[in-house]
Parts: C-alpha cells; sequence; structure tokens
C-alpha cells in the first residue's frame, strides 16, 4: 500500500476535515436533525433511503475517565459485559438474534465514552432496538460471564506487549499524562482487572448509563416519526439519573524531555514524540489543524513525511496529529524506523517542530492545506456511518448542527501568522516526551 | 406482516439489482470499462485494476508488483517528481494504492465534480511513468520498512508468510506480496521499466467509475483519454499449477512473543468453482460472529482461546486456502486449541449443521452485500478485484448460488476439503523478551 492509513490518523480526521463546498440549503437537508427526548437522551437523525439500511451509533458518558481512581478497567469490563447476558436473554441468545438478521450490535469503551453501534437491514430495525434496549436497560452481570470476560482482557493485556507500537503507545500516554486519567490504558492493568468486583460493574452501570448522558445518532432507511415512536417504545422506560461528572484537573504541563526506552528483539525502532495538546473548545483549534497538517497530518504531502520518508527512506509511515478528547488533548508524531536510524528520525521531527516555529510557512503551502481541508469535504459525509460518526460527534463537541456552514470559514481565515504563532503556542520541541520501543543495542540513542 | 415482507423483499430485489446498473464496454484497445450511476452521495471513486499481483512475479523479484504500485506515484512528462499525490489533495481528494497476490488497484476519491481530473491523472500514468533512480532508490528504502513494520515485527504476519511458503510449493502464491528482503534489496529500476511495460497496459486493465456520474457524458471523455494509449502485448500467462498436497505439512516460527498462535489452511477453489458458496457458508457457521461454532465453543464454553475464526475468500485467480485459526489464552496449550480446532471441522464433517445455522449464514452474506452497497468506494471495489480475478458478472448469480446452498453441501465441501493430508499447520512458538525479568524502562525522567 502507497500511504499508511493509520487508526489514530483516521480517528483524528473524522472530526477535522469538514468544510462545505455544497451551498448550505443542500447541507442543511443532509446533515440531519436533533431532538432532546423526554428521558433527557438527545437523538440525532438523518433519513438516508438510498440503501434498505440502518446504522445508529450511541455516545454513553461510560467511559475510562470515569473509573473508580483505584480501579482502572472498570469502565472496559463494564462495557464487555453489557453485551454478554440480560435477564431475558444469554449472552449467546444476543449474539445470535443479531447475527441470524446480518446485523451487529457492539459495546465498547474509550477514553471518554462507551460507544455502541447497531448496524441492520431497515426490515430489521425492531430486533435491533428491543436488543439495543435490552442490553443496556437490564444486564445481568453473571459472575461466570465477569470472569469469563476478565480472563479475555487479561489475555489481550499480555498480547498487546507484543505489539511494539502499542507497547509505545502506553508509554507515551503516561510519560503525557501522568497521573491525568488519560494516562492508564482503557481496559486497565493486570494488577487492576482481577479486583474488579461484581458490584464495581452493577455500579459503574447504574451510575453512567443513562439517557442523560447519551447521544443517539442514527442515520438510514426511516422517518423520524417512525424511529420516535419505536424508540419510545422501547427506550421510553429507561430513567435518567446518576451525579453530574466531575472532569479531573488539567494534566500538568512537561517541564523538560522526558524519555522512555523499551527493550524489544525488533527490526525497527517504534517512537512516539509529543506533548499535551489542546481541546477541542480551543479558539486556535482551526489554526492548530492547518498548521499540523503542513507540519505532519497531511499524509504523503506534509513536511515531516516529505524529510523522513520522500527524501530520506527512513519510514513508510510518519505524521502528527493533535488528538482533542473532552478533558485533553494530545498531540503526537509517530514513527516506525529502523534501529539505526531512530536518532536521525527524532532529530528531524525536532527540527520540523522547530522550523514551523521559527520560520513561517510559505503561501503555496498554506493554499494547499486549505484546499484540501475544504475540499474533501464531500468524502466526510459518503456513506451513512460516516454521517452517524459525524452527527455523534457534533453533539459531543457541542459544535451545533449548523457547524458545518461555518467550518469553511474557520479555515479559511487562518493566515500565515497564524500558522506561526499557534506553532510557536502549541508545540514544544524543548519539553516533551519521547517512548521509544526498539532494539536498543542498534538503536544507539543519544543519553 | 405485510409491511415486513415489502421490506424483506426489497431488500432481496435492491441486491439482485446491483449488476442491472453496471455499465461495462471495451475500448478498441482491450480496456474494460465499468461505470455505475449512484447519485446518492456528491462524490465519485476511480480505480484502474491491473492484472498483476505477486502471482506474476519470478524467483528473485519476489515484491516488484508492490514496489512498482510504489513507483507509480513518482510522477510523468506531465506530473512532476513527487506531485502526484499533492495534485489529488489540492483538488480535495484522497488517493492511494494497493497490491495483492493477484491484482494491484489505483484510486482516487473526490467531490463529483473532479472527475474528469481523475480520469486524466490515470489515463497518463497508464501510458506515460517514469521511473527515476532518483526517486526509486528512498523508495526501495521505505518499501523495507513497510516490510519491518508489517511484517517482521509483527508474530502474526511472520507466522502467516511461513505457513503459505509451506502450504504452496509450486503457486507463486508461495511468496508473500511485500516481497522477501533479499529481492526487495535488489531489483534494478531497469527491472520495474520493464514490469511496467510488460503489465501495465490497457488491455491489462479494469477501470471503474462510480458516484454520482452520468454515464454518456464520461464515456465520451474516457473514450478520449484512454482510447489513444496503444494495447500492449499479451502479458506472460502463468504456468504453474500447484501439485495436490498428500499428507500433512506442519511448521512453526520461534519468535519474541507472550502468546502462542494456531494456523491451520486447506487448499479450496477460487469463485468459479461451483463449491465456492458452500465453502462461504462453511466459513460463516464456523467464524461469522460470536455465536459461529468456534467462537461458541472454543472461546465461550471451552474458555481455550480470547479468539477462534474461520476465513475463506475464493477471490483469486487460482486456488487458494481455507484457513482457521487461534489465540490461546494464557495457561492454555497450541496442541489443546488444534484440537478443538479439528474437532469443530469434524463435527460438521459428521452431522449436517441446523437449518437455522444454514439461514443465518445466508443472511449473513446477503447483508453484508448490501451493507458494501453503501459506499461507492466499496462497491467499485468489489466489481474491480471480481473482474480482475474472474468476472464482475459472477456478481450477478452470486447471491442465487449462496442461496441454493443445503446442509448436506456443507457437510459434502467440509468432507472433500477439510481434510488432514490437504492441511497445513503452522505455530507460532513464543520466546520471551531477552530483559523481560529486568524492569522494562531505561527511563530518564
Amino acid at each position: 500500500m502507497r500511504h499508511h492509513r493509520g487508526a489514530g490518523l483516521q480517528a483524528a480526521v473524522i472530526l477535522i476535515l469538514m468544510l462545505v463546498v455544497e451551498p448550505p440549503q443542500v447541507l442543511a437537508a443532509a446533515l440531519g436533525q436533533r431532538e432532546v427526548l423526554p428521558n433527557g437522551m438527545v437523538l440525532l437523525f438523518s433519513e438516508k433511503r438510498a440503501v434498505p439500511i440502518l446504522t445508529a451509533t450511541m455516545l454513553i458518558q461510560a467511559g475510562a475517565i470515569q473509573d473508580p481512581p483505584d480501579k482502572p478497567g472498570v469502565a472496559n469490563l463494564t462495557a464487555e459485559l453489557i453485551t454478554q447476558g440480560t435477564t431475558a436473554r444469554t449472552a449467546t441468545q444476543i449474539s445470535e438474534a443479531i447475527e441470524f438478521v446480518g446485523g451487529s450490535l457492539s459495546l465498547g469503551a474509550g477514553q471518554d465514552v462507551a460507544t455502541v453501534s447497531l448496524s441492520v437491514l431497515s426490515r430489521d430495525l425492531d430486533l435491533g432496538l428491543e436488543l439495543l434496549a435490552d442490553i443496556l436497560l437490564n444486564p445481568t452481570f453473571a459472575p461466570d460471564e465477569i470472569k469469563r470476560k476478565a480472563q479475555e482482557v487479561l489475555a489481550g493485556i499480555q498480547r498487546k506487549q507484543e505489539d511494539p507500537g502499542e507497547v509505545a503507545g502506553e508509554a507515551f500516554a503516561a510519560l503525557v499524562f501522568g497521573p491525568h486519567p488519560y494516562g492508564r490504558p482503557v481496559e486497565g492493568t493486570e494488577t487492576s482487572v482481577p479486583t474488579i468486583t461484581r458490584e464495581d460493574l452493577v455500579r459503574f452501570h447504574q451510575t453512567n448509563y443513562r439517557p442523560n448522558k447519551t447521544i443517539l445518532a442514527v442515520v438510514g432507511d426511516v422517518s423520524l416519526s417512525d424511529l420516535k415512536r419505536r424508540l419510545e417504545a422501547r427506550l421510553g422506560g429507561w430513567q435518567p439519573g446518576g451525579p453530574a461528572f466531575t472532569p479531573p484537573p488539567d494534566p500538568a504541563p512537561l517541564t523538560r524531555p522526558v524519555v522512555r526506552t523499551i527493550q524489544r528483539d525488533v527490526t525497527q525502532a517504534n517512537i512516539l514524540l509529543g506533548h499535551v495538546g489542546v481541546t477541542r473548545d480551543n479558539p486556535d483549534y482551526y489554526a492548530i489543524q492547518v498548521m499540523n497538517y503542513i507540519l505532519g497530518g497531511g499524509g504523503v504531502t506534509s513536511r515531516l513525511t516529505s524529510k523522513i520518508r520522500e527524501e530520506q527512506g527512513w519510514a513508510y509511515d510518519v505524521g502528527s496529529a493533535f488528538m482533542p478528547d473532552k478533558y485533553a488533548g494530545t498531540f503526537s508524531v509517530s514513527v516506525q524506523t529502523k534501529n539505526q536510524t531512530a536518532q536521525d528520525a527524532i532529530d528531524a521531527i525536532l527540527a520540523e517542530m522547530r522550523r514551523i516555529r521559527e520560520q513561517p510557512v510559505n503561501e503555496t503551502e498554506l493554499t494547499d492545506a486549505k484546499a484540501y481541508l475544504t475540499g474533501s469535504f464531500p468524502l466526510r459525509l459518503d456513506t451513512t456511518s460516516k454521517i452517524v460518526r459525524l452527527l455523534a460527534n457534533i453533539e459531543y463537541f457541542g459544535l451545533g448542527l449548523d457547524y458545518v456552514y461555518r467550518y469553511a470559514g474557520f479555515i479559511n481565515g487562518v493566515t500565515v501568522a497564524d500558522i506561526q504563532r499557534v506553532a510557536r503556542k502549541y508545540l514544544h520541541p524543548d519539553r516533551y516526551a519521547l517512548a521509544v520501543v526498539a532494539d536498543l543495542t542498534k538503536a544507539k540513542l543519544k543519553p | 406482516m405485510g409491511v415486513l415482507f415489502w421490506f424483506a423483499l426489497s431488500a432481496q430485489a435492491w441486491a439482485a439489482s446491483l449488476t442491472d446498473r453496471v455499465f461495462e464496454t471495451v475500448l478498441p484497445n482491450g480496456l474494460k470499462v465499468l461505470l455505475v450511476e449512484e447519485p446518492k452521495a456528491p462524490v465519485v471513486t476511480i480505480q484502474v485494476w491491473y492484472k498483476v499481483g505477486s502471482r506474476n512475479e519470478p524467483i528473485g523479484k519476489t515484491g516488484i508488483s508492490h514496489m512498482l504500485e510504489h513507483m507509480m506515484f513518482a510522477g510523468t512528462p506531465s506530473i512532476g517528481p513527487k506531485q502526484f499525490s499533492l495534485t489529488v489533495q489540492r483538488n480535495g481528494g484522497v488517493d492511494n494504492a494497493y497490491t495483492t497476490s493477484d491484482y494491484t488497484a489505483y484510486y482516487e476519491n473526490f467531490a463529483a465534480d473532479r472527475v474528469l481530473f481523475g480520469l486524466e491523472l490515470e489515463a497518463d500514468r497508464m501510458a506515460h511513468l517514469l521511473i527515476g533512480e532518483k526517486q526509486f532508490q528512498p523508495e526501495r528504502q521505505v518499501v523495507i520498512e513497510e516490510r519491518r513494520l508489517r511484517i517482521e515485527d509483527q508474530p502474526a504476519s511472520v507466522l502467516g508468510e511461513v505457513m503459505r511458503a509451506t502450504a504452496f510449493l509450486a503457486h507463486p502464491y508461495r511468496w508473500p506480496v511485500i516481497g522477501w528482503l533479499s529481492d526487495i534489496e535488489g531489483y534494478t529500476r531497469e527491472d520495474l521499466v520493464q514490469y511496467y511495460r510488460a503489465y501495465y497496459a490497457p488491455n491489462n486493465a479494469t477501470l471503474v467509475v462510480a458516484g454520482d456520474i452520468k454515464k454518456d457524458d464520461l464515456l465520451p471523455r474516457i473514450q478520449a483519454l484512454f482510447g489513444k494509449i496503444p494495447r500492449g502485448p499479451d502479458p506472460p500467462k502463468l504456468v504453474t499449477v500447484e501439485p495436490p498436497q498428500r499428507g500433512e505439512r506442519r511448521v512453526s516460527v520461534k519468535k519474541e512473543a507472550e502468546l502462542p498462535l494456531v494456523f491451520a489452511v486447506y487448499h479450496a477453489p477460487n469463485l468459479t468453482h461451483p463449491d465456492t458458496y458452500a465453502l462461504d457458508i462453511l466459513a460463516y457457521v464456523l467464524g461469522g460472529g460470536q455465536s459461529a461454532r468456534l467462537h461458541q465453543r472454543i472461546v465461550y464454553e471451552k474458555q481455550l482461546a480470547s479468539y477462534a475464526s474461520a476465513d475463506y475468500s475464493g477471490v483469486h485467480v487460482d486456488p487458494y486456502l481455507f484457513g482457521l485459526s487461534a489465540g490461546p489464552l494464557p495457561g492454555k496449550t497450541a496442541e489443546e486449541v488444534e484440537q478443538a480446532l479439528y474437532a469443530e471441522v469434524e463435527r460438521i464433517q459428521r452431522e449436517p449443521i441446523a437449518d437455522r445455522e444454514l439461514q443465518k449464514a445466508k443472511n449473513q452474506i446477503e447483508s453484508e452485500f448490501i451493507f458494501a452497497q453503501d459506499s461507492v468506494h466499496q462497491l467499485a471495489t468489489m466489481l474491480g478485484a471480481w473482474e480482475s480475478v474472474a468476472s464482475w458478472k459472477l456478481l450477478a448469480g452470486y447471491l442465487d448460488g449462496i442461496r441454493t446452498v443445503t446442509a448436506a453441501d456443507v457437510q459434502r465441501v467440509a468432507r472433500q476439503y477439510l481434510t488432514p493430508e490437504k492441511r497445513t499447520v503452522a505455530i507460532l512458538i513464543p520466546t520471551k523478551p531477552a530483559q523481560a525479568a529486568a524492569p522494562a524502562a531505561g527511563g530518564k525522567p
């Protein structure tokens, strides 16, 4: 494959690459509607009749950030268990019912939210909603299911150690975020997971799986009135509740470079370099995204790729991203290069971070970045699953459904001076975290 | 009930109508053109598929199809070096390419109004690619890094590579698409130029355009852009046929890892064979989700593995493989997991599957087929892949073929193809990290 399409980078661009080339009235029809249901759940909806399918995404404020501080992994294990048996159905009956109609229903926890994904042919909408409601409202958390899933989670934690990228990512998050919850792995640790009890899971579910903490986005072959009638029937009895969440204090910024090196018998050094970034509501958010596109976000056309890949042939994949989570953001540069060129690649990354701070970008770079960021908009909305994710994220980050009309203005308003200003303010080549997984005998990193 | 029935009919009829919506023509120079008008989103995908992959490579030049894929971005007399993707992105597009054992595909996805621009780029590099030494040398290093990233440092990838090299004795499916390291290090610029001349001709390619297009407007433009490219010589035909396997083959890989892996593969026919439908069903019955047999028995009930799956794809020019794989849980051995996989195969060989299991597999396949058409990119990809290995027209009969499979058919193909003497088994034996006992950190905060 010519370009790498890393999962992390993909996730980063979901929200970033939105812009308007179509007239607003067309978008108004395309983007969707918003309603708050009586139990507090926010519904985002877009009718799409072209294919007889239906896709739904639910974001529930039940991510790892809600974990009890002494028990990382509770949110993850709760999410894993919700599909594993209800008062009405066994784990197998749930998976068999949805798979029998060729649909899918899955649940997974991230740092901020738990995400529920439902896909069905539109003829199976009722079944899909019935199963969705059953797992959310009536999970049993049976002890043998807990034991089974905890064992799988522990195996997953162990197997992650085989993947140099995962090992580097975990070390990097710990360096950047320290005691902040984002510094801990979502799935918990080999010591925390065995201590999680059934009561922990029941309490976590009771507290956090509530309609007033939930966004539901639905796109597909159904009308809004029909959907609302069915939602009322299935989820009308879901009661709001749970205390308001108090966000953790901001992560402390680094004051100097901090480095963690990890020995593995690998041919490539897996490198992550970066620091705390920005949240989605930062007023400089768009200028930062344009700056990052030029630095390392713009695929094979970025400065980092030109230098490290195209000129030197040091790496297949190199890129940078500002990832906004809800309560803190991350800036990271990632590269994999043969052990012997690890230090060269690190030096080149730092040099490019300094250059974009010290020298203005040229007008062509800025024009190209804007052209891509605004011109690729239709590609962000060309499938039901992309639209459903976008709708959910617009609500989650409070961007407003008119956001897509305003986006092009935000991007096109960025100037050469803005780029340099935000590079100086938000890039820190003198105080960063560096995680390297490599064969250290060959990598010869500078002390 | 009436409403449900209507929906059921409409989903089926909808899927079946796919092939009616495809327009096909062949230009005088041999280029096959497939156009699909899908106006549901204001986007277009432009894809060029060359019928060349690692199965066409000679020994010593393995991976050259993939190396050439990288060089296809190097430029032409009209698109300067390194300008291809830059130009695409400047127009709000995304581009990429990929190589398999059987084909090499290139695509650009754009807002619909850029369709001609994408076609110009593809026509230009079909005829006028420049492979400069200055671009080639660093790109070779990039490919070596890609091999390190995707294969060398990933235990499952290394195991898969060794497994295929054991399952195939003679057929080029035995070597990895990315090529052996020594061969990547050895290509010359002239090798690539020759390979491009031999395989990148309109008569060895398919152009697929799908999205918000008007066929009648687009076709004359395609004829003008691509029609002027001269037909090339017929590409060399692969003569090697894999001889029948006569006995189980076993291989192991020792590598730094935490847990073992178990792969077992069987030779199986491709999508031109009537058994392809029953094999698709068999793969779903065994591995199509959490309610499928391998997960139910091996992961859920016996708690031997954290995953267990089955894999079959007939989308290959020559017969390929039906695969089983599993990842043992800590404390469980590769041997017991391997035996548990075979126990499920033997159960299907012994007792016919239940009607509901059969119907579930059919529903899953049909649904996947319908979901794929939500994206014009995925739709075009399906057409391009089938056309590159056989014919896109086989898609017309695909769901009918699936619907007619019986439980007896599934049992018969399990007995015929999933036999121990046609099996290749590959086991990953983990070795512990050298410094596992010491603290992993060399930290200097």
